[in-house]
């Protein structure tokens, strides 16, 4: 396996040979060359059972999670190359400096609830969670920010974008049933939502299937679109809040 | 060192799991300057891998529950070695805690009349956790993390403190290094809150990932902090156990909530085997009540499925002991054929996931593999029950770097709530106490010696490879104090443990000092040694079978060990230990938990063939 090595300044593809077990993956691969060969090597990783969305890398040039590709993916003997995530600058090695998604989420506005039920609960059905749920599976491995072309390969986008992962962050808020904060503004001043053209690069390598595109971008572009251009929508939304579309179904008789 | 980089805070928070950032939200609240410090990125601290969910008496599910209930099942759980106290507030606290997080944007699954769903898991007696499917720990560690965030909390990521800084006594601050660059970093602190964890890296089969190498222990050992129960670590049941890559990894107790079941290589259901009269009067004796049970608690038994960690781990070990375990080495955990395939994967998304993907198993066709796997350690630095201060002025503890709540053995689900209830106390404790306390004063003397020994491994003369030390380590560590413990096994231990501690010392790091995995690991291998040794003595102390402390020379419970902690601390720079009398409960407290006291031999090595 060839592993780029190096830092800031430039580096290099190494090539490595070490022992391998049967259901080995590229991260299993990776400890072993630290602990054979080179006990500097920097690569960043958790739970190594794709929840935590640590080990982000370029496998073959695509963006994957090491702990969940398998080398029995790759035919015996084929060349395996492992590279550190192109959109961000690299540290060493395998690491990159994400800290620009970490200055990113400090400019989301913060989830805000509306009053409680008159019985003091909070009441919400799963098929109004339901669709909140799955952008809430983002394990934040960046990887569609990695792949998404508008930052990709300009940097200089990167200061009015905030990329897929912020996207399906505000789909979340925004589709939030109990959230009353408006964010529609920003989102089309500020996050930048309006450089994206749908390719769904970022659906693609999404190892939680989020439909980043379908779910979350289409349907955020549209809200921004009725409430900037549609008069009516924008008085609306001036006078009720932004809540009107979210009339909650018939209560089911109470559960045992 | 005087370029060294310094900052000033109130209280000082480390580490980002939930209780940590829990602890970092209500000092902040409460007008602390508050700073979280985590070696890894924000968000990816073992709390996001936890799945089955928040155990809280919400009742929204089985009217019948409440904390008595669940405070009854949780010292029953921990065979009666719990600080009570714990037990009772955790009790008490854990639903608020939980809809704390509602109100902070965390979408639990729902019933069918909008409130939290709830689901069955080991040792609780009603449906009892919140959950998100099965990726429980992810939505919790999101919205604390995104409430922290938020709140304008300072983080300091992939950051690592090595030392407690103390003042007569008091901790005030703390010294490390940035991961990425390797330089020092210095915090004054009012106050400090340990959130650090556990150690289950000094295993090799182990749930845990590189971060869990006993940090916060090892730091408060070396401030002069009471250690107590170490000997207490909990093998959970169900690990993955093929192919070689992923073994240990967690499968969620969930899965047998929701209906699956532990089967032998025979096909047999053998948990029935190995219902220990402690739990009898709970627990199910037939595979008809048991299956009942699921649809109707009020007239059926607990399932013996569902029997708490330590006793189902020391079943599956003896099962296959006696040669009735899978090709490797595991047993049966069979949903598919007992559930519908789209419940399996709308109730278990992860777990269908990770079989696929890492295992080329489809679990709602084939039954999974499955043996222990080190989880979890209950004991950890001693702490007042009401504030988390440590025996050490200045000094907070929360989460599962802290003892006590769980005592011998933690239910599944309880974790989860220990970390908001207990995080949000040393939390509020922390920030009270820099507050009213003087200004932390740092010896500049003290932190140059730190210091010194961080960049010191860079220095020495050794050839020895840390990755091959830590290594020999976690196979010593799992041969020789594992589920089943023995005397001359133990004392064994001791010897390869203190051969390690000099091997470590001659481990030589190579490369620079820019983001270094073999020497962060140089530097974390003191920690790991001095927290197995803590282990191993205390469980050499221990001459009974309580929980996940279970001795094959001493194969009972005895009530006057029951009555008794292992206190460890460290004097003079030597490891000390003695026991001292745990608190009793008052009488109204005791009648909830009831009079019985576990008894009988626990299952220490093969079951006869007696089927």
């Amino acid at each position: 396996m060839k592993v780029w090595r190096g830092d800031a300044n430039g580096g290099e593809f190494v090539e490595f040979r070490v022992p391998s077990d049967p259901g080995m993956v590229v991260l299993d691969v990776v400890h072993r060359i630290q602990a054979m060969h080179a006990p500097d090597l920097a690569v960043r990783w958790n739970c190594k059972a794709g929840k935590c969305g640590s080990c982000s890398a370029e496998i073959n040039g695509h963006p994957k999670l090491m702990c969940m590709t398998r080398m029995n993916e790759f035919a015996e003997g084929a060349e395996i190359t492992v590279s550190p995530v192109k959109t961000f600058p690299v540290i060493k090695d395998l690491v990159t400096d994400v800290s620009f998604n970490y200055e990113k989420a400090k400019t989301i506005p913060p989830f805000k609830p509306k009053p409680k039920e008159a019985d003091g609960t909070r009441r919400m059905y799963q098929e109004d969670v339901d669709r909140v749920q799955e952008f809430h599976k983002c394990i934040e491995c960046f990887l569609c920010q990695d792949v998404c072309h508008v930052i990709r390969d300009h940097d200089e986008n990167k200061a009015s974008f905030s990329g897929p992962r912020f996207f399906v962050r505000l789909a979340a808020l925004e589709m939030h049933p109990l959230d009353t904060n408006d964010r529609l503004d920003l989102i089309r001043a500020k996050q930048g939502l309006g450089f994206c053209n749908i390719t769904k690069c970022c659906t693609e390598v999404c190892p939680e299937d989020i439909h980043i595109t379908d779910n979350a971008i289409i349907p955020l572009k549209e809200r921004v679109v009725s409430a900037h251009y549609d008069p009516i929508a924008w008085a609306l939304r001036r006078v009720r809040g932004k809540r009107d579309q979210f009339a909650p179904p018939e209560a089911e008789p109470p559960s045992a | 060192m005087n370029d060294m980089e310094r900052h000033e805070y109130d209280v000082v928070v480390i580490g980002a799991g939930g209780a940590g950032l829990r602890a970092a939200i209500e000092a902040n609240a409460l007008g602390a300057k508050t700073a979280i410090v985590c070696k890894s990125l924000l968000g990816k601290a073992h709390t996001v891998m936890a799945e089955g969910g928040i155990a809280a008496a919400l009742a929204n599910v089985w009217k019948e529950d409440n904390w008595r209930v669940h405070f009854r099942d949780t010292m029953r759980g921990g065979k009666l070695l719990n600080n009570w106290r714990m037990a009772q507030l955790h009790a008490q606290e854990a639903p608020d805690r939980v809809l704390e997080l509602e109100e902070w944007g965390a979408l639990f699954d729902r019933t069918k009349d909008g409130l939290i769903l709830q689901r069955d898991f080991g040792g609780h007696r009603y449906a009892r956790l919140a959950h998100v499917g099965d990726r429980t720990g992810l939505e919790m560690i999101r919205t604390l993390q995104n409430h922290a965030v938020a709140s304008g909390i300072d983080v300091f990521m992939e950051c690592t403190l090595r030392h407690l800084l103390t003042d007569g006594g008091r901790v005030v601050g703390a010294v490390g290094y940035w991961r990425d660059s390797g330089r020092l970093i210095a915090f004054g602190a009012g106050a400090v809150v340990l959130a650090t964890g556990g150690v289950g890296k000094a295993w090799r089969i182990t749930s845990n990932s590189w971060e869990y190498t006993g940090d916060g222990i090892a730091m408060a050992l070396e401030a002069g902090a009471d250690l107590i129960d170490m000997e207490m670590t909990q093998f959970h049941p169900t690990g993955m156990v093929w192919p070689p890559s992923v073994r240990g990894l967690l499968v969620t107790e969930g899965v047998r909530g929701d209906g699956g079941t532990l089967k032998n290589s025979k096909g047999e259901r053998f948990m029935f085997k190995y219902i220990p009269d402690f739990f009898r009067a709970d627990t199910a004796d037939t595979e008809e009540e048991a299956d009942r049970w699921y649809e109707d608690k009020r007239n059926n038994r607990r399932t013996p499925d569902l029997l708490p960690r330590d006793e189902v781990a020391r079943a599956i070990n003896s099962e296959v002991k006696a040669g009735r375990g899978t090709e490797h080495g595991g047993v049966i955990l069979d949903i598919a054929s007992r559930r519908p395939a789209d419940y399996i994967k709308r109730r278990l998304p992860s777990m269908y996931h990770q079989f696929k993907e890492l295992a080329d198993v489809d679990i709602t066709k084939e039954a999974m593999e499955i043996g222990p796997t080190l989880h979890y350690i209950m004991g950890g630095i001693r702490v007042d029950a009401d504030t988390e201060q440590t025996t050490v002025p200045g000094l907070y503890a929360a989460g599962e770097v802290a003892a006590g709540m769980h005592g011998a053995n933690r239910l599944g689900g309880n974790s989860l709530s220990d970390l908001l209830v207990f995080g949000r106390r040393a939390g509020a404790s922390a920030a009270e106490y820099a507050k009213r306390g003087a200004t932390p004063r740092i010896d500049g003397t003290q932190l140059g010696q730190f210091a010194d020994r961080i960049a010191e491994p860079f220095q020495r003369s050794g050839n020895e490879n840390p990755y091959a030390v830590h290594s020999a380590l976690q196979d010593t560590m799992q041969e020789l104090v594992g589920i089943i413990r023995t005397r001359s096994e133990l004392e064994e231990a001791l010897v390869r443990v203190e051969r390690l501690r000099a091997r470590a010392a001659r481990v030589r790091v190579t490369g620079t000092r820019r983001y270094n995995p073999g020497w962060h690991l140089a530097l974390d291998l003191e920690n790991l040694i001095g927290v197995s040794e803590a282990v191993t003595r205390s469980a050499l102390l221990r001459e009974e079978s309580r929980g996940g402390h279970t001795r094959e020379d001493f194969p009972k419970p005895d009530p006057r060990w029951g009555a008794q902690n292992v206190v460890a601390r460290k004097r003079d720079g030597r490891l000390e230990l003695v026991t001292e009398p745990i608190p009793t409960a008052p009488d109204e407290l005791q009648r909830l938990i009831g009079d019985d006291k576990p008894s009988g031999e626990v299952a220490v090595a093969a079951a006869g063939g007696a089927e």
